[in-house]
């Protein structure tokens, strides 16, 4: 019980101090929008090709809007090394863990929300298969993205060039997941193939990195 | 007597020594910051660190701390070899204030008393005892370095520890909060808390402080019971 | 331990060369390829070479987060670095061999040319990483990462096989069953890779434990002194 009480405390604690720090918030959501802007005048596809490849704009353009937010997952506990507090005290690594990643999964999916209608208008795009099918694999892969992200950042605390240092380790354990949500979602916007496997390998994926992250955590967190 | 302490659990108001180190050594690199610390601290005493800048004192408290692996040699906190079991009766303070700026004092602190499983009584009892207005919404960012300071205080006793350890609670503090924090450390160690404070200010702990510990290069050099008895 | 090293080196260069000569000369020329498939006597096991050294590395990290062994994070790092060597062989030898043979660089549903890419990438971060740290245990966090790596491979293997089934397109290597007279080719250069991996990591593993006690050394003699 106690796990969860630190979990939603921290988790309420940094939704609370995002909120009031708007800039960081405004800016990011702007750099969200800049990117799909700048999408739009780098590919032209017809509508046709839209479908093909819009699975992979959109997640590649997801990816980037994603590592400049989990790069501020722990700015503010680097700041007056609150951190150490947190290490200090009696509460385990996990429930902090959990808050982070939750926290930067409810920041990613709002960033995504945005983006989103705007690819769809800019490529002109509609999902000939079952359109919903979309929501488990945005869902899914989010959380992949951010569940290895959150813990890479914590491991680039201790590393110089930490801002390149976690899309180094990022990009490359993603790979798998990535294959799999942009295949998953070029399969339901052309309606060609299903994308029923690739939205089960999502969801291996995330089951195997996150017990992964809960066990390997604490040994992170405490390395000097 | 070293093998005792170990030896022995966790008990409560101990006659036990509060922290036993044996021939720490802590390196960073080719950087030595503890040379072989060894010694005892005894329960229920207040305890003032002095040295020049690099003798290893903060070194020294983050390893007390468990925030800090020795690389070498043993360190027994509590009765313990195992810090992590003892967290709960740690109480920790630092040069950064471990405060988010963003917060307000109850904010921050009502946070902190989450993570040790502590009433919210607790966090405005403790913000009163420091001299601070509980109800302030200022955030802590905001607040002078002598209110930080104190506010980094509470923070520390919020889980009533058994050990305090403070690294620097007075630097760039006025004078009125210097005041009130030595008179609390008093209090805390008058009610059986082992409490061990680096600073550089030792005279403010003139009187309240059970012995004056110096350590230079890495190592304690001298434990004076009075502060010209270290040549300060 | 030096006379070991002395005859590995000897029997390495003896079997590399006995593979050479296999290779360019003993094995019969491949009917539809012609020579160009010869590269594939140093495509196939330097690939399988990589992936053997990558389990190494796998195993020895889980060693040294259980045991903290030092022995075990030299290992890792060792059969890392050695392991991305021959990845980047087969990443050169594949589009080299794919080129005049098929008329494409590169195939993304080769299983085995994509899957070697993905971990080339995945150990090149873990040795950058080791470069980075600033950590005073940087082997425990390597070790962390190693395993992540190696939780990932299964799944990057299956999501490349997948993607194959959906999206068929050449792959590099070609089918069919193999002349046994190659087969024999192939195994002795498998084996003359593997004694050369051996020789090399053996060689980096003392270099990396006579650089650390030169460290162990530097440090001790900075805690001895007096004054700084």
């Amino acid at each position: 019980m106690r796990l969860y009480a630190i979990t939603r405390a921290t988790l309420e604690k940094d939704i609370r101090l995002e909120w009031r720090s708007k800039d960081a918030i405004n800016a990011m959501l702007f750099f969200a929008l800049l990117v799909v802007v700048i999408f739009s005048f780098a590919f032209d596809p017809t509508a046709e090709e839209s479908r093909r490849i819009a699975g992979g704009l959109v997640w590649v353009a997801f990816l980037f809007a994603a590592v400049v937010a989990l790069n501020q997952t722990w700015a503010r506990e680097l700041r007056n090394q609150v951190l150490d507090a947190y290490r200090v005290s009696p509460a385990p690594a996990n429930p902090l863990f959990l808050a982070k990643a939750l926290g930067n999964f409810i920041f990613v999916s709002a960033l995504e929300a945005l983006m989103t209608p705007l690819f769809i208008v800019f490529f002109k795009l509609r999902a000939i298969g079952q359109g919903w099918e979309l929501v488990p694999i945005a869902l899914l892969g989010t959380w992949a993205l951010v569940v290895n992200g959150t813990f890479f950042a914590a491991i680039s605390l201790r590393t110089r060039s930490r801002e390149i240092m976690l899309p180094l380790l990022l990009f490359p354990i993603s790979v798998p997941a990535l294959i799999a949500m942009v295949n998953a979602t070029t399969a339901v916007l052309t309606g060609e193939y299903s994308a029923r496997v690739w939205t089960a390998l999502l969801l291996a994926y995330d089951v195997v990195f996150t017990v992964a992250c809960l066990f390997l955590f604490e040994t992170v967190l405490e390395a000097e | 007597m070293v093998a005792d302490a170990i030896k022995v659990g966790l008990e409560p108001l101990s006659s036990n020594p509060a922290v036993v180190a044996e021939g720490i050594i802590k390196q960073f690199g080719r950087f030595a910051a503890l040379r072989g610390v060894t010694g005892e601290f005894a329960s229920g005493k207040l305890y003032v660190i002095v040295g020049d800048n690099g003798a290893g004192k903060t070194t020294l408290l983050r390893t007390i701390a468990g925030l800090a692996q020795p690389t070498r040699g043993t360190i027994s906190v509590l009765g313990t070899e195992d810090l992590r079991g003892i967290r709960a009766h740690i109480g920790y303070m630092a040069h950064p204030s471990l405060l988010y700026d963003e917060m307000s004092a109850m904010e921050n602190l009502r946070y902190f008393a989450g993570l040790y499983g502590v009433e919210v009584a607790r966090c405005r009892e403790v913000i009163s005892s420091v001299n601070l207005n509980p109800d302030l919404e200022r955030p802590a960012g905001q607040y002078s370095q002598g209110m930080r300071q104190r506010l980094s205080l509470a923070r520390a006793l919020l889980n009533d520890p058994k050990l305090l350890l403070l690294d620097e609670p007075f630097s760039n503090v006025d004078s009125r909060s210097a005041h009130v924090m030595a008179v609390l450390l008093g209090q805390l160690r008058d009610q059986r808390k082992t409490i061990l404070v680096v600073t550089h200010q030792p005279g403010i702990l003139e009187s309240a402080a059970n012995e004056f510990v110096s350590m230079e290069a890495g190592r304690i050099t001298a434990r004076t019971p009075t502060l010209q008895a270290a040549h300060l | 331990m030096k006379r070991g090293i002395t005859i590995l080196a000897i029997v390495t260069a003896l079997l590399l060369s006995y593979a050479l000569y296999g290779a360019l000369i003993g094995a019969p020329t491949e009917r539809t390829m012609g020579d160009v498939q010869r590269i594939f006597y140093y495509h196939v096991p330097s690939a399988w070479t990589a992936f053997l050294l990558f389990l190494i590395n796998f195993v020895a990290s889980i060693i040294y987060l259980i045991r903290r062994s030092t022995k075990a994070d030299i290992l890792a790092l060792v059969s890392a670095e050695v392991g991305v060597v021959f990845c980047t062989v087969v990443l050169v030898t594949g589009p080299i061999w794919a080129r005049p043979v098929w008329g494409i660089w590169w195939a993304a549903g080769d299983i085995r040319l994509t899957t070697t890419l993905v971990l080339w990438v995945i150990y090149v971060s873990y040795l950058v990483l080791r470069r980075l740290s600033t950590s005073g245990q940087t082997p425990k966090i390597a070790a962390v990462l190693a395993v992540f790596g190696a939780l990932d491979v299964p799944l990057v293997y299956f999501s490349i096989w997948f993607f194959r089934t959906q999206h068929p397109s050449p792959v590099i290597g070609a089918g069919g069953s193999l002349d046994p007279r190659m087969g024999q080719v192939l195994l002795i250069n498998w084996a003359a890779f593997l004694c050369l991996a051996w020789l090399v990591c053996w060689t980096r593993y003392r270099l990396e434990v006579a650089q650390r006690h030169v460290e162990e050394a530097n440090a001790l003699e900075s805690l001895l002194e007096g004054s700084r």
